[in-house]
């Protein structure tokens, strides 16, 4: 069949429009502006205590506001996939909506809300606006996993003579591990690259490693915003190979799904 | 009982908190004080003025702007895309696995990756930054997302059928249209809805590729505007029909998913 050249277009579309950039980023990164090799731009990361404490920063704001939505989210997550709550779908829904609603009106929302409530903007409004924007993304792949778990392992511990809080920690919790840990990733990605709403959260007081990353590039520093890029891309690669390694494990050794 | 209830209130507590933003630029969107939070009776004028122009013509343009590469970029994406589906369906498995691994590149990659590399293409090829390197950046991480919905519709589809279509005498042209595009139709609106609504969204990768020619799309206006320190007011009765349009977008996308597995 030739129908498998179809693929062709998209396959040269990608190659230009996905592979080629990010080729580019590791270029650019390995290279002063006359083209030259160097680890310069990396030298210059290390040496700027600014840089540095940004990033730093970034990663705890980060952590912080992952736990937060694991926190709250679980819970909610849990809540909603169990049928003895007699949730509806629409609640669902409710939650994975402002996924979908643009996020710097989230973020100008939030900004109003603290006005609003005459609360001073910094870093509780920075948190607050990080958890209220990123919280759908820990709640939908915990949902996920937890709805497709199967009901009758519950029963069965609880039939073995098992505790609530035993089948709480010996059943589900584990067997939502796959989730908790896409749910993970999918806040701490985002949040530790985002730029610009911090600086709408904070009056321009607290700035974020994606907000160096943009000012670099906007300065015409592309080489070192690029490998500034790179360092970000390789923590978050780490970040998503951590969590996809804690997966398999789990899935191999929950077995039962 | 009691568990019951304090689950429930559990989920509206974090509802209210996820939700009272939202709704403050809601009901503020209804009253014309300059200020959020000043209350100067019930009015119609934000929604009055936003759509007349005039003072806020920039701000029509960018509303305009939006809608017209997001309607460009969904539509070639979901053109595009479907081909594409058809395609890597029918590629051998270890071709297939590549192409399905860099499909996901774009929909895994923060956007201020995707952005930078976007940039960084642009500026090395010296093409210069405005209209068309957005459409085409939108494109770029749309498509994959019109990949993942055509493909389900394809592999639910019986192959012998667009067999039995060519036996009976169909050229391989009318086979595709009368067999196939009616199979994977609903993917392909889905797959249309969903990359209208991520383009719509989308600042990161926008801001990276409009260029300083004064173009400018919703995303990259607000941020201009919340930069600025003053908030145009009509920023709110925007927000407002932007959040009802999406929330019955994706009404509409639950009820096609619901639909499709009701089918199933």
């Amino acid at each position: 069949m030739r129908r498998r050249n179809w693929s062709i277009p998209y396959a040269i579309f990608l190659l230009v429009f996905v592979v080629v950039p990010l080729i580019l980023i590791v270029a650019y990164a390995f290279t002063d502006e006359e083209g030259a090799f160097t680890l310069g731009n990396f030298r210059k990361f290390m040496m700027h205590p600014e840089a540095i404490n940004t990033f730093i920063y970034s990663i705890g704001i980060a952590m912080i506001t992952t736990i937060l939505c694991l926190v709250l989210g679980y819970p909610a997550a849990y809540i909603l996939s169990q049928k003895q709550f007699k949730t509806s779908k629409t609640m669902v829904v409710l939650f994975i909506l402002p996924m979908w609603v643009n996020i710097l009106i989230r973020t100008l929302a939030t900004v109003a809300l603290f006005d609003f409530l005459k609360l001073p903007l910094g870093e509780g409004a920075l948190v607050f606006g990080m958890v209220y924007n990123f919280l759908p993304f820990m709640i939908y792949p915990i949902y996920n996993t937890l709805q497709k778990m199967d009901q009758s392992l519950i029963e069965a511990a609880q039939d073995l003579g098992a505790n609530p809080m035993k089948v709480f920690t010996k059943v589900v919790l584990p067997l939502s591990m796959p989730g908790i840990f896409s749910g993970i990733l999918m806040v701490f990605m985002p949040t530790v690259s985002t730029f610009a709403i911090a600086e709408l959260l904070t009056m321009n007081n607290i700035k974020l490693f994606g907000t160096t990353v943009q000012e670099n590039i906007y300065n015409g520093m592309w080489n070192y915003g690029a490998a500034l890029s790179l360092i970000m891309l390789l923590l978050i690669a780490i970040m998503s190979l951590f969590s996809n390694e804690e997966n398999n494990a789990q899935n191999e050794s929950g077995g039962v799904i | 009982m009691m568990k019951n209830l304090l689950a429930k209130g559990y989920l509206w507590l974090l509802l209210a908190l996820l939700y009272s933003p939202i709704l403050i630029i809601m009901i503020f969107s209804f009253t014309e004080a300059k200020v959020l939070g000043n209350w100067t009776g019930f009015s119609f004028d934000l929604y009055s003025s936003l759509f007349s122009g005039g003072m806020h013509h920039s701000l029509t343009n960018a509303l305009i702007n939006t809608f017209v590469i997001a309607l460009i970029a969904a539509s070639v994406s979901t053109m595009l895309g479907s081909i594409a589906a058809i395609g890597i369906y029918n590629l051998k498995s270890r071709t297939r696995a590549t192409m399905n691994f860099v499909n996901n590149i774009p929909i895994m990659n923060p956007d201020i990756i995707t952005g930078v590399s976007l940039f960084l293409l642009f500026v090395s090829f010296g093409i210069s930054q405005g209209f068309t390197t957005v459409v085409l950046a939108h494109i770029s991480f749309c498509t994959p997302y019109v990949v993942l919905s055509v493909m389900p519709r394809l592999k639910k589809m019986n192959p012998n059928i667009y067999e039995a279509a060519l036996d009976l005498g169909a050229t391989p042209f009318q086979a595709l249209r009368k067999v196939i595009l009616p199979e994977i139709l609903p993917g392909m609106i889905s797959g249309f809805i969903l990359a209208f609504t991520l383009s719509i969204d989308d600042f990161a990768v926008t801001i990276f590729t409009i260029g300083n020619e004064g173009l400018e799309t919703l995303s990259t206006y607000i941020y201009a505007d919340a930069r600025k320190g003053g908030l145009t007011p009509e920023l709110r009765p925007l927000s407002t029909i932007i959040f009802v349009t999406v929330l019955v977008l994706l009404i509409v996308i639950n009820r096609r998913a619901e639909k499709q597995k009701q089918e199933k």
